[in-house]
């Protein structure tokens, strides 16, 4: 059964505030903080950043946060223009990269939490092992029966354009995060990610297992807790359709009885 | 030292509501709501096959202020189902997942519903020759 509302541990309260001195041109940032080793609930931590001095990214102001107000505030980023998938997080209700994230976007202050219903390993970085394991079980690398030619196995142009929309995947998880069906039942449903992922598979004319994967993938959980509610497409910072490649899989699972 | 029990992030509690969220949660509640509503159709026609009075009382029930506000509720809970019902549809055979058009979609239930449950609650006055 869905729980709705967060255990008593992870209740988030009211953290501290931090004034950016003599700055005049400011805009707050609410940002997520637990940390593992004092013992005490997540709190919401105020700081006040000068915008005359700060980068256009959501990821600017998180780093100049941590370089001039407070360094042990934590969080992944690496690529900085969203290649990576690291700095995946929550930002004003919504799930995007930190780094292709505008700040002039976000009305108002901009709350920032980890992404949602996840495992909190410490302020913004969520535990991904779940994620990733699930990824790993679909096999995503390329399956053959046939033996292996003398050359490349090739793919006609008509078939490589079906994997456009999906080999951009980035696996940041921001569209996994954003799903209810993925947040009641993340252990047994694998969420967009990694059923966009599972499809890119599928649809690929160079591998010869589609049946076995389809196999693997028949089962009450694992696919068919999509509800469609469209919140994973809604989310993809790569503007991929998560969703759309659900309902092909879907549609592939019932092409092959009939 | 032992390490406190990780949290769990906040989910429900930030995540911001769009028009394609609220349509597949109300399909939901909707969903419940009419299953309740069934069981009162059917006290409704177990009235019918009692008796004259009882049906009457049952009949006074379905026609004080309270009871028509149920009624006016599970008329919209049926129009929205089967609105949002009709865009599941189509979503099952593939269609609808361009953005844009989806979340249209989503709001076109909201209008339908409203629409299609005022004109039947105009249309039942109408025939009861209140209005």
């Amino acid at each position: 059964m869905a729980e709705f509302s967060l255990p008593a541990n992870s209740k988030v309260g009211k953290g501290k505030s931090v004034k950016a001195d003599g700055a005049t041109n400011t805009k707050n940032f609410s940002v997520y903080r637990w940390n593992p080793d004092d013992g005490e609930n997540p709190r919401m931590d105020t700081f006040e950043v000068d915008m005359d001095n700060c980068g256009p990214m959501v990821l600017d102001a998180l780093i100049k946060i941590k370089n001039e107000m407070d360094s042990t505030v934590t969080f992944r980023r690496s690529c900085r223009e969203g290649v990576c998938g690291s700095c995946a997080m929550n930002i004003d209700g919504k799930n995007g990269l930190a780094c292709t994230t505008a700040i002039e976007d976000v009305k108002g202050d901009v709350s920032i939490t980890p992404l949602p219903h996840m495992e909190v390993v410490k302020d913004l970085v969520p535990n991904m092992s779940n994620f990733y394991a699930q990824y790993a079980s679909i096999k995503p690398w390329m399956r053959t029966q046939s033996p292996t030619p003398e050359e490349e196995r090739l793919q006609s142009p008509e078939d490589r354009k079906k994997l456009d929309g999906l080999y951009e995947c980035i696996l940041c998880a921001c569209c996994s995060t954003s799903c209810p069906s993925y947040w009641w039942n993340g252990d047994k449903y694998l969420g967009p990610a990694i059923l966009l992922q599972a499809y890119r598979w599928l649809i690929d004319s160079r591998d010869e297992t589609t049946g076995e994967r389809l196999d693997e993938l028949e089962d009450p959980f694992r696919l068919y807790r999509c509800h469609t509610i469209m919140n994973c497409s809604n989310a993809c910072p790569k503007g991929l359709n998560p969703a759309k490649a659900i309902a092909e899989t879907k549609k592939m699972m019932v092409e092959r009885k009939y | 030292m032992a390490k406190a029990k990780r949290p769990l992030s906040p989910h429900l509690q930030v995540y911001r509501w769009g028009a394609h969220m609220a349509v597949s949660i109300l399909h939901r509640a909707t969903g419940s709501a009419l299953a309740v509503g069934s069981i009162l159709l059917a006290w409704w026609l177990v009235a019918m096959a009692t008796g004259h009075d009882y049906f009457n009382t049952v009949q006074g029930y379905a026609g004080s202020a309270l009871g028509r506000i149920v009624l006016f509720g599970l008329t919209f809970a049926l129009m929205q189902h089967l609105a949002s019902g009709i865009r599941h549809l189509y979503m099952d055979a593939g269609k609808l997942y361009d953005l844009k058009v989806n979340t249209l979609s989503a709001k076109a239930t909201f209008v339908v519903s409203i629409v299609l449950t005022i004109v039947i609650w105009v249309a039942a006055y109408k025939v009861m020759g209140v209005l």
